[in-house]
């Protein structure tokens, strides 16, 4: 019989105090290949209100599309700067930054190519367990054949795409939206 | 192509759910699209991977990160990290974070009229070893009041955030003391459904590694989800 897994809990208030000596917000270091991207936005709770400090974790490919991690086994070339791990905290009107590099299409199930996306994990007050969800890149030929985006109700696909902010081409937007209109679609596993 | 060696879901009812109104941020912070059931897929089963160089000599002793000894009970915690399959999780980053003795965190929106401890952070993060154990040094966190209902007090917790082997397995949860007349009364403990899962949450008294003269021993071992039997097909 299998062991009892360990309830998840929220955070609480005052996970920054843990987090903040530990952020990630730009995984553009020195040596890394692909195109920077800036993913910006805010959270957003069921009133519509922004949510102050919430963390957000991202988790992504490089720029050849592998993962820096023992289970990739992909022969693609490992970055040595580049961990794919994003630690961000949204401020207290919960906008949140995050500068990275555009990840490179990684293997799907049934041998489909998934489009480049980052998965994304957010914890806040309030939330009991953490919310798992993907953002993907606009105007990305993948993104139609894309084996999770379709089985997303096409309805709320656009929640998962950044939106290009048109001052700037490297410039995206994505809101996470944890209740109410527009809401974000999260994910079960 | 290689496969993907699929995770198992947590056990039925050890998991809260995102709406639970005894827990009032709960109301307008859970989601109220259903989730979407997707595949697991590399993307997932893949996590980010620390060492040992990050981890500095002292982040596990919150007792040793100012000049003096932090007001309060000295305690030790320690125990593993697990798959649910009794595998356990090696290398994997440990991080906590707690109230000092007197309950009030070194936050900027804690105002609980309690007072600071120049001498205590409350953070500490560890590697887990071959065997999945971890330890940290510490003190006896306080209970503090919070605004949720009437006269309402968290019992005495440390929060836990555990990464697992892959994005999968991640986990933030909170350990809590045995004994406590708090814990009936907290919506955090009584969001499970599972009495069983409930009593996961708390600590025991770990005589075997209390160390004498010096700070009594609390066990708490961290069940993460295991793997399926094998591989996914295709």
């Amino acid at each position: 019989m299998n062991e009892l897994t360990t309830a998840s809990q929220t955070v609480g208030p005052f996970v920054s105090i843990s987090f903040a000596p530990s952020l990630a917000g730009d995984l553009t270091v020195q040596g890394v290949s692909g195109k920077r991207v800036v993913l910006h936005g805010r959270v957003i709770d069921g009133d519509g209100a922004p949510v102050g400090h919430a963390a957000i974790e991202t988790w992504q490919a490089n720029a050849h599309g592998k993962y820096a991690h023992p289970e990739d086994f992909q022969e693609k070339p490992l970055e040595r700067e580049f961990r794919g791990f994003g630690r961000v905290m949204a401020d207290e009107r919960g906008a949140y930054r995050l500068v990275t590099i555009e990840p490179g299409c990684t293997p799907g199930p049934g041998g489909v190519l998934q489009a480049p996306h980052l998965v994304v994990v957010i914890f806040m007050r309030g939330l009991l367990k953490h919310l798992t969800t993907r953002v993907y890149f606009p105007d990305d030929t993948h993104n139609a054949e894309d084996p999770v985006l379709k089985l997303v109700p096409e309805e709320r696909r656009a929640t998962l795409i950044a939106r290009r902010v048109a001052t700037d081409a490297n410039e995206l937007e994505w809101n996470i939206v944890v209740q109410g209109k527009d809401e974000t679609v999260f994910f079960e596993y | 192509m290689h496969d993907v060696h699929s995770y198992r879901k947590p056990s039925p009812g050890s998991q809260p759910d995102y709406l639970y109104p005894p827990y009032k941020s709960t109301v307008k912070r859970a989601p109220v699209q259903p989730l979407v059931l997707v595949p697991q897929t590399i993307s997932e089963i893949t996590g980010p991977v620390f060492g040992r160089n990050e981890i500095a000599p002292l982040d596990h002793d919150l007792t040793r990160q100012h000049q003096s000894a932090p007001l309060g009970e000295r305690m030790i915690v320690n125990g593993r990290v697990l798959d649910d399959g009794g595998c356990p999780v090696a290398n994997t980053l440990v991080e906590i974070w707690q109230s000092n003795a007197a309950g009030r965190y070194r936050h900027a929106d804690d105002n609980h009229d309690a007072p600071l401890d120049p001498n205590f952070t409350g953070c500490g993060r560890t590697l887990t070893d071959d065997a999945g154990r971890y330890r940290f040094v510490t003190i006896k966190p306080g209970a503090y009041p919070w605004r949720n209902h009437h006269n309402a007090w968290r019992p005495p917790h440390i929060h836990f955030s555990v990464f697992g082997c892959g994005f999968l397995q991640r986990l933030v949860t909170q350990m809590y003391f045995p004994g406590d007349p708090l814990l009936a009364l907290d919506p955090m403990y009584t969001c499970i459904a599972d009495e069983r899962a409930r009593q996961r949450l708390i600590s025991s008294f770990d005589w075997e590694n209390t160390v004498p003269e010096f700070a009594i021993a609390y066990r708490f071992d961290i069940v993460l989800r295991g793997r399926d039997a094998t591989p996914m097909e295709k």
